[in-house]
């Protein structure tokens, strides 16, 4: 028996039985998680506006027939809470409180979650794979605290990974759920493009995000990908197909599934001790039965380029919105009668945004002006084509597709802050699925000498979020890696 | 190709963003290393292949046209940094 301050240790799945035996009740949970973050926050700093805490959003239903019952959930910065601060931890959205719910909100509370109100740290509006891009600073690994979390989802992960959160939500543009979910030892869910309704996600680049979640188990993934997917009329390019039940996919079994490994994530750039980590993860799921084959994605060197014009233009044209005029930070000095319209606009934006936030910007705005569209954005939009050919070849043959999430462990805060390129190179594994369109999980595979944790990467065909559930349960069920946990 | 810093001094006034002098030199020397690593992409014979601005089959997605629910004005306007009765207030714009 668990303790009742120590509920905030347990799944999702593991308080869903209690609740339902009437062993706990949901304000035990809440009381246990808001104790951990008060307990460990100061060290982790996985939250913003962490002083909000003491409210709670919405009161949980009781009725047993809504799912989450009650239970907590962590929510990144960067999805609309209605009422409740969401500020893409940019000092340009400061003090934004959405109007309405966002359409993945709306579902966790018909389902009975709690919705914590200080939300998850983030880089500014998702750009970035540390979470040192935050206005409010960087959030810290809880298992080495001088490293970063990853990002941009870094807030979400380490709040996981330190069990001061029970799940939480978190976007995925090109890594931003699966990297910092590798980097805290945590399972991570980009869902296929479509899956999931982007209504109320601020948006980044549209053609490449998905909301998704960060758990400490696959079962809790499967629970929580039942309720935040299907088709909402609010999002145009949410995709009207009947949504499985995930947790059924959790049957332990992997017996003559083919699996595809590229060659071109085995080269140079992967760290050495990732690399042996990724390997003996392959052939312990060799040892459960599934068949693999050596593939080929032949343009993965191009997917990080093309990433960077794709993602910074439809950016550029995303962030217009933020101006000093309907929400959010106006510059001193421009009110009523100051200056001009313009000059508010760009002394607004100017002090606004930090300074990854401009450079995407201006680059986006670059590579779609007038004489170099062509041979920057239309060009990007072609490789795209084939990068997404790469993959379509691949699942003719193989059911899943296995290889590291990420080319190193977890970072130094600091390390790679002052080189842009450096940065992005962090997202080489991931940045394909996005381009691509096809889902991916993250899950725990080991640990480095310094006791750093590692990510594998199962990706599948598009709508086959079935696929990854079953692989990465087996996996972890095969595997001690989900039952360890970081001392803080 | 090379980018100078009257090109990003231009992207940065269409983006309508104020940058300080050092934040120009900086950003500039910034801009050039992402674009020549960018460049890259020069190598792939891009002959007769399509582009991809969006991974799904599915266009023109309509709905019906019918009244639904919407934000009243208090609310569109409860985070405007400046306001007047039912409008935002934005500096002169004609002279």
């Amino acid at each position: 028996m668990v303790m009742e301050r120590e509920l905030y240790k347990l799944t999702a799945h593991e308080l869903i039985e209690k609740l339902n035996k009437v062993e706990i009740t949901s304000q035990e949970i809440i009381d246990s998680v808001k104790n951990r973050i008060r307990e460990v926050d100061s060290k982790v700093k996985a939250y913003v506006r962490v002083e909000k805490l003491i409210k709670l959003a919405n009161s949980p239903t009781r009725q047993l027939a809504n799912i989450l019952n009650g239970i907590p959930i962590s929510i990144k910065d960067n999805i609309c809470t209605e009422g409740l601060n969401t500020e893409c931890c940019s000092k340009i959205l400061g003090g934004f409180k959405p109007p309405y719910d966002a359409t993945v909100i709306k579902k966790l509370k018909e389902a009975g979650a709690a919705i914590l109100e200080a939300k998850t740290n983030m880089d500014e509006f998702a750009f970035g794979s540390s979470t040192e891009n935050s206005f409010f600073g960087p959030t810290h690994n809880p298992w080495d605290l001088e490293c970063v979390p990853g990002g941009s989802s870094g807030g979400s992960a380490a709040a996981v990974a330190a069990e001061e959160a029970i799940f939480a939500l978190g976007s995925d543009t090109g890594g931003s759920i699966r990297q910092p979910a590798a980097f805290c030892g945590v399972v991570g869910l980009k869902p296929t493009y479509g899956r999931v309704s982007r209504y109320g996600l601020i948006a980044f680049a549209s053609s490449l995000e998905q909301i998704g979640p960060i758990t400490k188990d696959v079962k809790d993934c499967a629970i929580l990908m039942n309720v935040i997917s299907g088709h909402d009329p609010l999002d145009s390019t949410s995709v009207n197909i009947e949504v499985p039940d995930y947790t059924k996919s959790s049957h332990n079994d992997i017996k003559g599934i083919k699996i595809g490994i590229p060659k071109e994530y085995f080269i140079a750039g992967l760290d050495s001790e990732v690399k042996t980590i990724a390997e003996e993860a392959i052939d312990k799921l060799k040892d459960l039965g599934a068949a693999y084959k050596q593939v080929s994605l032949p343009h993965t060197e191009y997917a990080v380029p093309v990433y960077y014009i794709i993602a910074t233009a439809e950016a550029g044209s995303n962030l217009a919105r933020f101006d000093g005029v309907q929400y959010g930070f106006r510059a001193q000095g421009t009110g009523h009668r100051a200056q001009g319209l313009i000059d508010m606009y760009k002394a607004t934006r100017g002090e606004g945004f930090g300074e990854e936030a401009k450079r995407r910007i201006i680059l986006g705005t670059f590579v779609l002006s007038h004489g170099y569209y062509d041979a920057y954005y239309m060009r990007a939009l072609k490789v795209r084509t084939l990068i997404k050919q790469d993959f379509d070849e691949i699942f003719k043959e193989c059911d899943c597709i296995v290889t590291p999430t990420s080319p190193t462990p977890a970072f130094k805060i600091g390390e790679k802050a002052a080189d842009p390129l450096k940065m992005y190179l962090s997202d080489i594994y991931t940045i394909s699925a996005n381009l691509s369109g096809i889902p991916a999980i993250s899950i725990p595979c080991g640990f480095t000498r310094k006791g750093l944790p590692i990510g594998l990467q199962i990706l599948a065909k598009p709508f086959d979020e079935e696929m990854l559930f079953r692989v990465a349960y087996a996996y972890e069920q095969n595997t001690p890696w989900h039952t360890i946990k970081p001392k803080l | 190709m090379a980018i100078d810093k009257e090109t990003v001094k231009y992207a940065a006034h269409l983006a309508r963003i104020e940058l300080k002098p050092k934040e120009l030199e900086k950003l500039s020397q910034q801009l050039q290393d992402i674009l020549d690593f960018i460049d890259q992409l020069k190598k792939i014979d891009i002959k007769d292949i399509l582009p991809t601005s969006h991974i799904l089959p599915i266009n023109n997605v309509l709905r019906e046209d019918c009244p639904r629910e919407s934000l009243p004005s208090e609310k569109t306007l409860m985070n405007a940094p400046l306001k007047e009765g039912s409008f935002f207030v934005v500096p002169k714009v004609i002279e």
